[in-house]
């Protein structure tokens, strides 16, 4: 074991341990680059994921994201990050946005971008907000409105592991959106939740169907004491979603018992639900 | 809108920190130069503006990192972390 910072222990600066020393990855330099949209698809009337195909894009781990850059004629320029959808073991990158009426970058995204456009975006970015179905354990994803995107990297990740990998990793979803018509990926979730190891809830904060059996409330201690995992279990917890949703169920899952090491946040800030 | 709606975790600096560092720094741990609190870069918070970034302790919200544009500069400031420790591998723990 080598010592990264002389004189003290790894352990005491809590530093990950490395049995030894390996060199530092050649990363690639994080240009930006112009990606051509090869898809639409409609997801919601409100949401839009676009596929993208990106030169020579390196691959991506669940749960990262891009910035994406547009760059008006005048020179003005308005940068927005956006998660990837898609699994690691796909070859195009899938982007999904959601449409805020008074935006200035996700309108444009969703009203004008059509297959053949270009978009200029730089990524894959991040290695806090990550998860690789290797990490085993129980995984409990809680996503308010377009949070459910990086989560979703991660659920088609784990769907395509082996079967013994995948036994290993339970997970549980509590996906909060306004009302049923908002929820992004429907089939998908409804097709995933046929799995004995995925368990999926919903609750719907603004307007349910009349035949809704699902919660129809803001995300509570109660309703987490429903769903996750008890804390014995050692889980890990992304939250993922607009601030105050994400900032509210991290401090729930902490009052729980969860180790907050375990778990990661990524507030999008203001938006949605 | 109140600012605590606005914020954002560490992690979305990453595509901005990454014009600075060769490697992805949303992983390295970050000691606080306020409080002493050890904890990744990405789960700082992030207070955005026009050109730039602040990201805050989340403990004692020291400002730890400040990023700025400015014509003709990129100006980091990171007189409020005492030390930086970047893995040198993708860990999976
Ligand atoms: C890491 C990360 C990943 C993300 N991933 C996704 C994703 O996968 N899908 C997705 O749809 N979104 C995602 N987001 C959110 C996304 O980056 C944009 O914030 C979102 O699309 C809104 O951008 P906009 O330009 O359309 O709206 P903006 O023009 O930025 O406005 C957003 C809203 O906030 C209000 N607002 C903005 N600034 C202020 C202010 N200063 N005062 C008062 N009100 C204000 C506006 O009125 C508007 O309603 C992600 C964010 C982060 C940080
Ligand atoms: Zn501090």
């Amino acid at each position: 074991m080598t010592a990264a910072i002389p004189g003290e222990s790894n352990a005491t600066r809590g530093i990950p341990e490395v049995s030894q020393p390996i060199a530092a990855p050649a990363a690639p330099r994080l240009e930006w680059r112009v990606a051509t949209v090869i898809e639409v698809r409609e997801e919601t009337q409100r949401a839009r994921t676009l596929v993208l195909n990106v030169p020579e894009w390196p691959g991506h781990r669940a749960g990262q994201h891009v910035d994406v850059r547009l760059v008006a004629e005048d020179g003005y320029q308005a940068q927005r990050s956006y998660s990837i959808g898609s699994a690691p073991e796909e070859k195009t990158i899938a982007l999904t946005v959601e449409r805020l009426e008074d935006g200035e970058v996700s309108p444009y995204l969703i009203d004008v971008l059509r297959p053949g456009d270009g978009l200029e975006l730089r990524g894959p970015i991040g290695g806090y907000f990550v998860w690789d179905v290797a990490q085993r354990g129980p995984l409990l994803l809680v996503a308010g409105g377009s949070g459910i995107v990086p989560l979703m990297a991660m659920v088609r990740h784990h769907m395509l592991a082996d079967d013994k990998t995948r036994a290993r990793v339970p997970v549980r979803l509590l996906y909060s959106a306004r009302r049923w018509d908002d929820v992004i990926y429907r089939d998908e979730l409804a097709r995933v939740a046929e799995r004995p190891e995925v368990e999926v809830s919903f609750t719907l904060t603004r307007d349910a169907p009349s035949d809704w059996v699902g919660y129809r409330r803001r995300i509570d201690r109660a309703m987490l004491q429903d769903v996750c995992w008890p804390a014995a279990e050692t889980p890990r917890a992304y939250v993922c979603g607009p601030t105050p949703l994400v900032e509210s169920v991290a401090t729930l899952l902490v009052e729980a018992g969860y180790d907050p090491m375990r778990i990661r946040t990524e507030r999008f800030g203001p938006t949605g639900s | 809108m109140q600012v605590e709606q606005m914020r954002l975790d560490g992690n979305a600096a990453g595509g901005m920190l990454r014009e600075l560092f060769a490697r992805d720094v949303t992983a390295a741990l970050a000691t606080c130069g306020g409080c002493g609190k050890v904890g990744p870069v990405g789960a700082l918070l992030e207070y955005g503006h026009g050109m730039g970034v602040v990201l805050r302790c989340p403990s004692c919200d020291t400002v730890m990192v400040r990023l700025v544009h400015a014509p003709g500069w990129l100006r980091l400031d990171v007189s409020g972390t005492s030390v930086l420790a970047i893995p040198d591998t993708i860990s999976v723990s």
